[in-house]
């Protein structure tokens, strides 16, 4: 195994640049060091004006997302040796727009994942001290899955259909808008209905797959899409069918 | 992506507007990956289902004028055009239902006694219902 691998990482100074530039840098190949400890070394060793986004190194915080040779990846889960002798191309997550080297702007998805209202929603809200919501393991089940979201946006970056039609409202916030509406204790489903069963919503979903395969959490934000295309046309049936009765 | 240039870092002489760049999406962007050939491909297979339906449609239409609107069909329907046509199209028609049938356990959540059926159980029973339909229109076509 040789002992460095080259990095092309994708440069993009604003105040600089009219567009993204690529920029080699040659860093130590080890076989503990993932992706993000190599960067890490360009930042401390070789340039410290290399920018990007990283926090907890352990796959949880979902800062540290990046395309590598192509691929939606958390770097710091992607391992330099699995693509040795390299060289490793490292860009911005695709689809965003980027502010600097490999730090994408993430308002829009900021936007759009409060809107289908990702918490718990009571018709009846009654105090801490006066309401006990038990579950049981098997209704934990229903929704667990979709839990596992980081909201590290891999699925956006993989969506063919975000990058052409901005406004759809994306796989990770139908996803968690899912975990909320299979939730015992959630009683939000129809709220989240109006937004969900539209052409941003889950109609905008043609399913590529990609989400699903660049999760790196095992979310299955596809099969979370498609799941509820039957639950909106079942409810949308049942509305033609039997107006009277309650949503 | 694509849409990054290899050069060396441009500095204009006149300062830049600073922003975010906004990488635009080629119109290629499907033979980029295999996954989204095969989406596009699958996209497209409608098309040839809605063919099948025109030619199922032809066929009734030749049938209901008589014995030599259906031999002519028949003549038609023969030619080496055709042919292919026909042969294209059901290669698209299958790869649209193996597709749709795969899709099904991830739309579908169905449960026994209280237990959801794995996906491999639901997706074969889709295939099962396809198969038996598909035995029983043979049978009544050549038997």
């Amino acid at each position: 195994m040789p002992d460095t691998i080259t990095l092309q990482v994708a440069r993009y100074r604003p105040d600089a640049d009219a567009a993204p530039t690529t920029q080699e840098y040659v860093v130590p190949l080890r076989e503990e060091w993932a992706v993000l400890d190599g960067l890490n070394y360009i930042k401390d060793r070789l340039d410290g004006t290399l920018s990007f986004r990283w926090s907890c190194r352990m796959g949880i915080c979902g800062s540290c997302g990046m395309t590598v040779n192509g691929n939606p990846v958390l770097t710091c889960g992607t391992f330099l040796t699995d693509y040795a002798p390299g060289p490793i191309r490292i860009e911005p997550l695709a689809n965003f727009p980027v502010v600097r080297d490999l730090v994408v702007e993430i308002e829009d998805f900021l936007r759009k994942l409060p809107a289908v209202k990702p918490w718990l929603v009571r018709e009846d809200e009654q105090g801490v001290d006066d309401v006990e919501f038990l579950q049981t393991p098997a209704q934990l089940a229903e929704y667990q899955q979709y839990s596992m979201c980081i909201n590290c946006m891999l699925c956006y970056a993989a969506c063919p259909v975000y990058a052409l039609e901005p406004d759809f409202l994306g796989p990770a916030a139908i996803a968690l808008a899912q975990r909320y509406n299979l939730d015992s204790r959630d009683q939000g489903a129809h709220q989240r209905l109006d937004l969900l069963a539209t052409a941003q919503g889950v109609w905008a979903c043609t399913y590529v797959g990609e989400c699903t395969s660049a999760c790196p959490k095992g979310v299955d934000p596809a099969g979370a899409i498609q799941r509820y295309k039957l639950t909106a046309a079942t409810r949308t049936l049942r509305s033609v069918l039997m107006p009277w009765a309650a949503r | 992506m694509s849409e990054l240039t290899r050069e060396s870092p441009a500095q204009g002489a006149h300062p830049l507007p600073a922003g975010p760049y906004r990488p635009r999406t080629s119109v290629f962007w499907w033979v980029r990956r295999r996954s989204y050939l095969l989406f596009v491909l699958r996209e497209l297979s409608c098309v040839f289902v809605a063919w099948f339906v025109v030619y199922l449609l032809l066929l009734v239409a030749a049938v209901h004028r008589g014995n030599d609107a259906y031999q002519g069909f028949l003549q038609w329907s023969g030619q080496p055009g055709m042919l292919v046509l026909n042969l294209v199209a059901l290669a698209f028609v299958v790869l649209h239902a193996i597709t749709w049938f795969n899709l099904a356990p991830k739309a579908m959540v169905v449960r026994l006694h209280g237990r959801r059926l794995p996906s491999r159980i639901v997706a074969a029973g889709h295939f099962t219902a396809w198969l038996v339909v598909s035995a029983l229109v043979a049978w009544l076509v050549v038997g």
